[in-house]
């Protein structure tokens, strides 16, 4: 019954997946579908195929939850893991976004006027606090960061493309990611809601 | 080195490594605590990044038909071999993904129920096959049956690396066999899981031998009848 699965965890989600409950994955598709289906929209630019890359990721969730183990990672960065190698493997195929320009700014200009309305507050706020993270970047962390993460280029194609050691690579992406979550947990810690008393 | 290596975490978490660093960074991470703290931040850092791109909602229709396609699937029992067979290419790298997760977090899990000599017995064995597999000497032997590979190093001990295999039937276990012409030795037990399996083989292997692996009822089994649903090329 769907209704139960609305109080479990995603982890215990996973586990009720890994049992063949068609519910519990129906309620993480319900969780997580919409940033997985974002991410792949992002990597491969076409709606359809974003769509193909969300279901293989899926479908893996359904056949490998029962290898899913929650120690460290956590469900929804799994599924995520999946769809966007699923969606890597795509754009490499289409090869379309290799003759694409280096440094395209990021669709961050989703204007309030197209934004839309049955977006959950909570994703449209996660998204713009990441964003002005993602902004205050030095520009060649966020440019690596990008590239091989919603571009699919490794780390030794992004060195050969953008021309710099591939030592340089790895640290830039480094402390790029060090830095975002830095920056990330000092916007939780500002964004969090205090009662104001006046005495 | 332990700098350079420490490094990729960040492109471990993204998912942007090449095959060897990713390896590489696999059997570090097994030994590595640090890197491993630093893997959980990373990997939330890398949903943070999903989140930034997220944009319009998918068409209403997609769950309905990825839950059409996931019944499908539940739907055709067929026995290991033939349903691998199927499974595999569609699979892909997403399982590979998943394998490498769950190998990653299976280690973790081995080294926390250290109280189980099983356990210690079991992480000793895949501290060797790390060992095999990070071995820049190592050469890689092509299967002949099943998907994987067989890697051994120049003193012949060998890790089989397998893809797509199925966890045992309850009551079964997978057998590894050292096949020397008509002999076979048993070369070991194990349960397999779903996505990427890794395992060393007890003992060693000399050229022209070929390794092969069978279902056999727990427990394992001296002299197997069971034709093998895993076989290399010779050594």
């Amino acid at each position: 019954m769907r209704k139960q699965h609305a109080h479990l965890s995603d982890e215990a989600l996973v586990a009720q997946v890994a049992r063949g409950d068609e519910d519990a994955l129906s309620e993480l598709y319900d969780r997580v579908g919409r940033i997985a289906y974002g991410l792949a929209v992002r990597v491969l630019r076409d709606d359809r195929l974003a769509e193909d890359a969300v279901q293989e990721g899926f479908l893996a969730v359904w056949r490998s939850a029962a290898s899913f183990r929650a120690e460290r990672a956590k469900a929804s960065t799994w599924i995520l893991t999946l769809v966007h190698r699923r969606a890597v493997d795509l754009v490499r195929r289409e090869e379309r976004r290799r003759t694409e320009p280096l440094g395209e700014e990021l669709p961050t200009g989703r204007g309030q006027e197209s934004e839309p309305t049955d977006e959950a507050a909570w994703l449209r706020f996660e998204r713009e606090r990441v964003q002005a993270a993602l902004k205050q970047l030095p520009d060649v962390q966020r440019e690596a960061l990008e590239l091989a993460y919603y571009g699919g280029f490794s780390q030794s194609e992004l060195a050969q493309r953008l021309g710099v050691p591939l030592g340089t690579i790895k640290s830039r992406m480094f402390s790029g990611l060090a830095r975002l979550r830095e920056l990330l947990d000092e916007s939780t810690q500002e964004g969090s809601w205090k009662p104001e008393f006046t005495s | 080195m332990e700098t350079g290596i420490h490094e990729l975490t960040a492109g471990y978490a993204l998912d942007v490594l090449d095959d060897d660093e990713r390896w590489a960074y696999e059997t570090h991470l097994a030994d590595c605590e640090r890197c491993r703290e630093d893997l959980t931040a990373f990997w939330q850092t890398t949903e943070a990044l999903a989140i930034a791109a997220a944009g319009p909602a998918p068409a209403p229709e997609l769950r309905g038909r990825i839950l059409t396609a996931a019944r499908a699937e539940r739907q055709v029992v067929v026995p290991l071999e033939s349903r691998r067979r199927r499974v595999a290419p569609v699979l892909g790298a997403a399982a590979a993904v998943a394998a490498v997760l769950a190998l990653a977090v299976g280690l973790w899990a081995t080294q926390l129920s250290g109280d189980l000599d099983d356990a210690r017995l079991a992480l000793e064995r895949e501290r060797q096959a790390a060992a095999v597999l990070a071995d820049p000497g190592a050469r890689t032997v092509s299967l002949e049956a099943g998907e994987g590979r067989l890697v051994v190093d120049d003193d012949g001990r060998a890790v089989l690396v397998l893809d797509g295999l199925d966890p045992a039937p309850a009551g079964k276990t997978y057998e590894l066999w050292i096949i020397e012409g008509e002999n076979a030795s048993p070369a070991g037990l194990f349960p397999g899981q779903d996505g990427r399996d890794w395992v060393g083989l007890d003992g060693t292997v000399e050229p022209g031998d070929v390794v092969a692996v069978t279902i056999e009822e727990a427990g394992g089994v001296e002299v197997s009848a069971n034709d093998p649903i895993v076989a290399s090329a010779p050594v």
